[in-house]
């Protein structure tokens, strides 16, 4: 798949937005300004960024709880996310919701979602409606390696090839369900062929390639576009941060980790685009610096945003 | 006017609906062909096609969440589950996602859908298949629970479920299925969460839900006949309750009985006991609040065990005269 400089420029601000939005969440969070928890996706930003850059605005996504990225890739509005995580009046959930759940309705994301596979199911509705709607949208629907092992996953692969559904199930197998090695029970390549026993057409990329994860979802969009019903993609990645706050590593070794870091998707990128010709150096530079400005604004725009009013506080819960 | 069955009253409520909008869809398993496991949906496949009537495999869970996903982008589904017992399998996607996308999302997001399924014992279905659990469903905000008793109801609440802009858990009872009453053959709604005084007395208020309401009017024949005057309130609605008439009722009458088919402990009488002794209504009890439910046991197969489990006519009928005649 080639690319022209527009592309290259913009993937590559995506990317370090994603990075950039994590490191200051996570250095929000440390210093106390931001309460919960949050599951950092640093190190997976090729198959979020690659993944979603494939899909129309008018089409759907639905992503997990380590969905930072595809929240930024799918357009949300930086400071309209951190003032998410800051809990917000004026962040994406009111500050309801958190990191766990942001969800952009005008922008067509239908939330992250705090169980694991519970975006399974809600896919083949989305599925459902937009077959009934006959516009040609499709929905991406995100989960982990996780979730490809709950009863949420086999369930919702039957109903999706059974409905013939424009679905384009997208895991992100980082490897670890928090610390559950996948391996144990599962390679990328195994939980792709097992698409062909569900009924239809499954591939496993390098995930922390932006190219390949792009090349394999083009076909998979069109394949969902075009009626031919569902498409798994499963990208192989790695986080390199812990599961979540709570993590002390324990289920892997530093060694690991650092080699995992030797394959960082945004240094491939960069390489790749060098060699290439598309983006100087110092162009890049500019992308990386002009991001971690952008993601600087954000963190300020959400310290100056209200609190929820108390009064405010059981809004929501019922629609009129 | 017309008299039809509940079930064809809730059919019929379906099938209204989906020629009135087209984003009204059935999924479930066997609704199709087979028409339903109790035929709710009879005729329902021939009439809306297969991309109307969704049959599902054995997928609770993923039909469940098709609901809610479907529901998200504009549609307005109806999920059958074909038993409440099967609910614990749906549960993931009606209590964490369902009840809890509006309010998660700031507020931003809709879930139109209603959650179809029958209830109750009395049909020899045993311990997986009798089950009343509405207020496991009852405990969560974000969900509408509502739970029809005739055939009226049933119609002019199922429209109002569709329509609503919330999810909505709507139980039927098996038992009630065939039961007749007039139905006006015209769409009609009834408002959520508005309740029903289904017989006015003076000597003594009998709330009850689902079927308990039928039994409790055949009790309270044989009280009139007795000369005593028994008031029947149906809440309808569990979530959100109508608690006005159930307080002028105990207000009027100072005595109440609380009655449905649920486990005792934890059910729904709990709370409408909660409601009473918290009101006004207080002051003006004569006796105790008195709760007659389901034992605190399984249902179990044997037509004589399973018949003693949960609260027959003479049963209310027993308790509803000890507490009138002062032996409580």
């Amino acid at each position: 798949m080639t690319l022209n400089k527009d592309e290259a420029a913009y993937l590559l601000m995506e990317m370090y937005e994603v990075r950039a939005f994590e490191e200051q969440a996570e250095k929000s969070y440390m210093q106390g300004k931001i309460h919960g928890t949050m599951h950092l996706s640093i190190g997976q930003e090729a198959s979020a960024v690659g993944s979603v850059s494939m899909l129309e605005p008018t089409d759907y996504i639905l992503g997990h709880h380590r969905g930072h990225g595809l929240c930024i890739a799918k357009g949300a509005d930086l400071n309209l996310m951190m003032s998410e995580f800051y809990g917000k009046e004026n962040g994406y959930c009111r500050g309801r919701g958190g990191s766990m759940h942001i969800a952009d309705m005008e922008g067509r994301n239908l939330g992250a979602n705090g169980v694991v596979g519970g975006g399974l199911p809600m896919a083949v509705g989305v599925g459902i409606g937009l077959k009934q709607k006959k516009k040609g949208e499709v929905i991406m629907c995100f989960f982990g390696d996780g979730a490809a092992s709950s009863g949420a996953f086999h369930e919702s692969m039957i109903l999706s090839h059974l409905f013939n559904i424009p679905v384009v199930w997208v895991c992100e197998n980082n490897q670890y369900a928090m610390s559950f090695p996948s391996e144990k029970w599962m390679t990328s390549d195994t939980l792709a062929a097992r698409a062909e026993l569900y009924g239809f057409p499954g591939v496993s990329v390098d995930g922390n390639d932006i190219l390949a994860v792009r090349e394999a979802v083009e076909k998979a969009v069109e394949h969902a576009r075009s009626g031919k019903g569902p498409y798994l993609v499963v990208n192989n990645t790695y986080r390199w941060r812990g599961h979540s706050k709570s993590d002390r590593n324990r289920y892997r070794t530093n060694e690991e980790i650092e080699e995992w870091k030797e394959k960082d998707p945004i240094l491939r990128f960069r390489k790749y685009l060098a060699e290439n010709k598309l983006l100087t150096e110092k162009k890049m530079d500019e992308i990386k610096d002009q991001a971690y400005a952008n993601i600087e604004s954000a963190r300020q725009f959400a310290e100056a945003s209200p609190e929820p009013a108390l009064e405010t506080i059981e809004e929501g819960v019922y629609a009129p | 006017m017309r008299e039809i069955t509940y079930l064809e009253a809730i059919r019929e409520a379906m099938t209204q609906e989906m020629e009135r909008d087209e984003t009204v869809f059935l999924i479930g398993e066997d609704v199709g062909v087979y028409g339903g496991a109790f035929q709710v949906s009879n005729g329902m496949l021939e009439q809306f096609g297969s991309d109307r009537i969704l049959d599902t495999p054995i997928t609770e869970l993923g039909l469940t969440g098709a609901a809610v996903g479907a529901a998200l982008v504009g549609m307005r589904p109806i999920a059958e589950i074909m038993f409440m017992d099967f609910t614990t399998l749906a549960s993931e996607q009606l209590v964490n996602q369902a009840a809890k996308l509006r309010f998660m999302f700031g507020g931003k997001a809709t879930v139109p859908m209603v959650l179809r399924t029958p209830a109750g014992s009395g049909t020899g279905a045993a311990e997986h298949h009798s089950q009343s659990l509405e207020n496991w469903f009852v405990h969560v905000p974000g969900l509408k629970v509502v739970m029809p008793t005739t055939p009226y109801d049933a119609k002019g609440l199922l429209i109002s479920s569709i329509r609503d802009n919330n999810p909505v858990l709507f139980i039927e009872h098996k038992l009630l299925y065939k039961t007749k009453g007039e139905v006006p053959e015209e769409p009609y709604t009834i408002p959520l969460g508005q309740a029903d005084v289904k017989r006015e007395g003076k000597d003594l208020t009998i709330i009850a839900t689902s079927i308990m309401v039928s039994r409790a009017m055949e009790a309270a024949e044989k009280m009139a006949a007795e000369g005593v005057d028994v008031e029947i309130v149906d809440p309808r609605t569990l979530r959100p309750l109508d608690t006005a008439p159930i307080v002028n009722s105990v207000k009027k009458t100072g005595k109440v009985l609380i009655v449905h088919e649920a486990v005792k402990t934890g059910g729904f009488g709990g709370e409408l006991a909660a409601v009473i002794a918290e009101s006004e209504a207080f002051g003006y009890l004569d006796a105790p609040i008195v709760r007659l439910a389901g034992r605190e046991m399984p249902v179990p197969y044997n037509r004589n065990l399973e018949l003693h489990t949960v609260p027959q006519v003479d049963d209310i009928y027993a308790k509803a005269m000890d507490l009138v005649k002062g032996r409580i």
